[in-house]
């Protein structure tokens, strides 16, 4: 079948751009700087810092995506009860934010958390006490949430739209109340969606270095913020691809959690 | 009631969202050079924007980027759609696999293996490197958006088409392309759309005075940015969503499914 | 036509691509590119080099010394003039990174006082391979009404009083300065002991610390955000200017006085062009533009008469006497053991304490 060969540029792109340089990182993890293999620079993970910074992203993703969660599926199922040109809507709420750019959006929590900064004038106004979150890990998880909440409720929300009307009315014909129909049918149904979300938000979260450098003031470190000094600062490659390597392993780990949930095994991801 | 509970819920949402936009566009008019302080309404940076030469170019070569690279993307990614949908099962579930690896990797790690490769091969860093790694990262966005359409076309059609001797490529324009041109086109949109948005990857490949948006912000977050980007993104924000009221306005039709 | 639609759209992107590619590289006369600090040269000085020569500047900037040199070492990018602090220098030195300049290129290089070149032995013995390009010390900028005592001490900084009021640097050398002169020891420090005393004051000074910062000292201090920041001369004018309310502090225990010069990597693809641009900036009348911008103190002599701004000409803070610094040291290499040893530090006090 010639067909087939029209993926051809592709494939010789994939293998250039995607497996070549991975082969790469795993090429610098494993090797020292004469060449010679170690796996030394994985076992610095070891280090209390970077465990430190390992378990404080892990720790700050699951909360954001566990807020992402709590705060999309309602959100979700509300616009999915909406039912009014749903879909300019949803792209205007969710996709709009994006055109403005991600790094000045998250500054701008810097500008409204700050110590003089709007929302504690505002609470100063109503005589209400200061809120103090800005470079805390509090602000960090606020700064996930913000910019990955949508990668939470599109899948959900896409996944409820697909859902049968006639099978929830039956559900309440049958005599299920509105709670179990949302137990037994609803979400069930919906899992998909729950799952490719908190992929979509748990890696991003766990993986950034720009929020936390952004919303953290330089207090707080992840994984992510290692891994960019050892690049950028430390100038240690070997010790930097280690790292992301382990990294990577987590992230494995993530998607096999999710694959297993997944049945058509592609492209469920969006 | 419920249904002001409902509404409730989705402006808090709503504040929640815009609210750092709102605040941007409102620092956009501040008569100071400097966040903190605020010198009374001016508009004075929206005219100093057009002469900073810096941000017009990163702006260009945003632009230019994101257009390139969507573009580039679209192509190879609906050839390789098409490709792959004629796999056997096997080899694209591997080529599926394959093409998950940037989405669903870290963009810390896409980005430092991207740079790992350009030093290993003394490739200059630039605009070139920032275009290669974008169509890199966007690739995935275009065949995931592409495919789900091409498995719902009809096989049988496209053999008719060339049973009445059509070529294989005026039976595929003919047929199946239109078929697929919303995911085509939401593909496109889509790349176009993470191009603008990416710092990390940007963050890593990027050379000397070839400047990005994303980069240059990050670099001004430091010493405090310019207000003229606020006003940049201002302009922007406000284009895309007259742009998107436009297209939403006239026609009552229901809107192409988008990938996302 | 969609096919037409799309011909047309890529052949019009075309000359967008190589427009692109081209505009960046080159003016009628070559180009040089050069890598500053961030906000540290007057976007003015370029256009006028550009109009005055036909070469055409690609300008880059970094944040720290730390983040320049892996880009300068790795050498992906050709840099041509680059400006990195005093031990920087010397490290490049040592690594046989640098060219060696042509003084005869560049006449204007004797308007340089002649202490400035002297102070640069201690990195570049010869004088054979740097320019200076701007100098000034660390200290503490205050909010006088947020402040009531008087500020003279380091100490200060772990006062519980200020708790969340205080900006740190957030880089490795100049975080640790303050706590080595803080405990009274040099802060070119090798001494184990002395460093993990040093660690220690700073992460029991982190609680009290809002945010470790870089340039964004400036904007919080003029926002009245903290009481205090750790910041280089340079900036503590432009903040002045803004809030009267501030003022700038070199303590008594001493501090670290540096100069930024300007260097040209073995790997400079320009480096003529690179020499003229260099002989340009020690202009008496492009180094006053410079200073007028960015407010930092240039060591070209002659500065002053072409200086405009009044409140520059006033300000006690402008001109300082550069020997009035007896106390003040300048950072010196200290060798890659001891940089990966201070990195190492640098890491744990980080990572101290978040786990909240």
């Amino acid at each position: 079948m010639r067909k087939k060969l029209i993926a051809g540029p592709y494939m010789l792109w994939a293998i250039a751009f995607i497996l070549i340089p991975l082969a790469m990182v795993f090429y610098y993890g494993l090797t020292d700087k004469n060449g010679s293999f170690t796996l030394s620079n994985i076992a610095s993970i070891s280090s209390p810092e970077a465990l430190k910074s390992l378990v404080l992203a892990l720790g700050l993703s699951l909360l954001s995506t566990v807020i992402c969660l709590i705060l999309a599926y309602p959100l979700a199922m509300i616009l999915n009860n909406l039912k009014v040109n749903q879909n300019s809507f949803i792209v205007l709420i969710f996709i709009l934010p994006m055109w403005m750019n991600f790094l000045l959006r998250t500054m701008a929590w810097q500008t409204l958390l700050e110590k003089t900064g709007v929302i504690n004038q505002l609470l100063g106004l109503l005589h209400l006490p200061p809120l103090n979150i800005i470079n805390t890990p509090t602000a960090i998880v606020l700064g996930m949430v913000y910019n990955f909440l949508p990668f939470m409720v599109l899948p959900i929300y896409n996944v409820l739209v697909k859902i049968d009307p006639n099978v929830v009315h039956a559900a309440r014909d049958l005599g299920a109340n509105g709670f179990t129909t949302f137990v037994k049918i609803i979400f069930p149904l919906s899992l998909p969606g729950v799952i490719s979300g908190i992929t979509m938000v748990f890696v991003p979260s766990l993986t950034t270095f720009v929020i936390s450098d952004l919303l953290g003031g330089g207090k707080i470190l992840l994984i992510g913020n290692v891994i960019e000094q050892e690049f950028k600062q430390v100038n240690n490659w070997h010790v930097g691809s280690g790292l992301s390597i382990v990294l990577m392993i987590f992230i494995i780990i993530s998607m096999f959690i999710t694959n297993k949930y997944d049945r058509d095994g592609e492209g469920a991801v969006l | 009631m419920k249904k002001t509970a409902q509404r409730i819920y989705l402006a808090l949402i709503f504040v929640f969202l815009y609210a750092p936009i709102v605040t941007l566009m409102v620092l956009s008019f501040n008569g100071s050079k400097f966040r903190t302080k605020w010198d009374g309404f001016s508009t004075k940076w929206y005219v100093q924007l057009f002469r900073n030469e810096q941000i017009m170019s990163a702006l260009y070569n945003t632009l230019a980027i994101g257009l390139l690279s969507a573009l580039f993307a679209t192509v190879l990614g609906t050839a390789a759609c098409i490709g792959i949908h004629a796999m056997k099962k096997k080899s694209r579930m591997v080529w599926m696999g394959i093409t998950n690896i940037p989405m669903l990797n870290a963009e810390i790690v896409t980005g430092i293996s991207l740079m790992l490769l350009f030093i290993a091969f003394g490739v200059n860093f630039g605009f070139m490197t920032i275009l290669l790694g974008h169509i890199t990262f966007n690739i995935p966005y275009v065949i995931l958006s592409v495919m789900p359409k091409l498995r719902q076309t009809d096989k049988a059609t496209y053999e008719a088409a060339m049973d009445l001797g059509a070529s294989p490529v005026k039976a595929f324009f003919k047929v199946v392309f239109p078929d697929i041109l919303p995911g085509v086109l939401s593909g496109f949109l889509l790349s176009f759309t993470m191009s603008l948005d990416d710092f990390v990857i940007t963050h890593f490949v990027k050379g000397a005075g070839v400047d990005t948006l994303s980069t240059k912000i990050y670099a001004e977050v430091r010493k405090g940015i310019k207000p003229e980007m606020y006003a940049l993104s201002t302009i922007m924000f406000v284009s895309v969503l007259l742009l998107l009221l436009i297209i939403n306005r006239p026609s009552r039709k229901k809107p192409q499914k988008s990938a996302v | 036509m969609k096919k037409v639609l799309t011909a047309i759209l890529i052949m019009a992107l075309i000359p967008g691509i190589l427009a692109g590619c081209g505009s960046k590289s080159e003016g009628s006369n070559g180009k040089v590119v050069v890598y500053n600090w961030g906000e540290y040269m007057d976007p003015d000085v370029l256009t006028l080099f550009e109009e005055e020569t036909g070469i055409k500047v690609v300008y880059d900037e970094f944040e720290t010394n730390e983040i320049m040199y892996p880009k300068v070492d790795a050498g992906a990018v050709a840099y041509d003039l680059v400006c990195p602090s005093d031990y920087m220098i010397q490290k490049m030195l040592e690594n046989d990174l640098l060219a060696e300049l042509n003084f005869d290129n560049m006449p204007n290089t004797k308007n340089i006082g002649s202490m400035f070149m002297e102070k640069s032995k201690e990195f570049d013995p010869e004088n054979k391979y740097s320019v200076p390009y701007m100098w000034g010390t660390v200290g503490i900028l205050y909010n006088k009404t947020m402040v009531s005592e008087p500020v003279d001490s380091w100490d200060i900084l772990w006062d519980e009083k200020y708790k969340d009021n205080i900006l740190m640097q957030n880089s490795v050398r100049d975080a640790f300065m303050v706590a080595l002169s803080r405990l009274g020891y040099s802060i070119n420090s090798t001494d184990e002991a002395e460093l993990q005393e040093a660690k220690q004051t700073l992460i029991d000074q982190k609680p009290l610390v809002q945010a470790y910062v870089i340039d964004q000292v400036r904007d919080k201090m003029i926002g009245g955000e903290a009481a205090l920041g750790v910041i280089y001369s340079g900036e503590a004018l432009v903040c002045q200017q803004q809030n009267p309310d501030l003022d700038y502090v070199v303590p008594k225990e001493g501090s670290n006085i540096w100069i930024d010069s300007w260097v040209i990597p073995k790997n400079a693809e320009n480096k003529e062009n690179a020499e003229k641009f260099l002989d340009f900036l020690c202009r008496p009348d492009i180094a006053a533009k410079n200073f007028e911008y960015i407010t930092y103190y240039s060591p070209v002599e002659g500065v002053k008469e072409y200086v405009e701004d009044e409140y520059l000409l006033n300000s006690p803070l402008a001109f300082p006497d550069p020997e009035q610094y007896t106390n003040c040291t300048t950072f010196h290499y200290l060798g890659e053991e001891a940089d990966e040893y201070y990195n190492e530090i640098w890491r744990e006090v980080q990572a101290a304490g978040t786990s909240e």
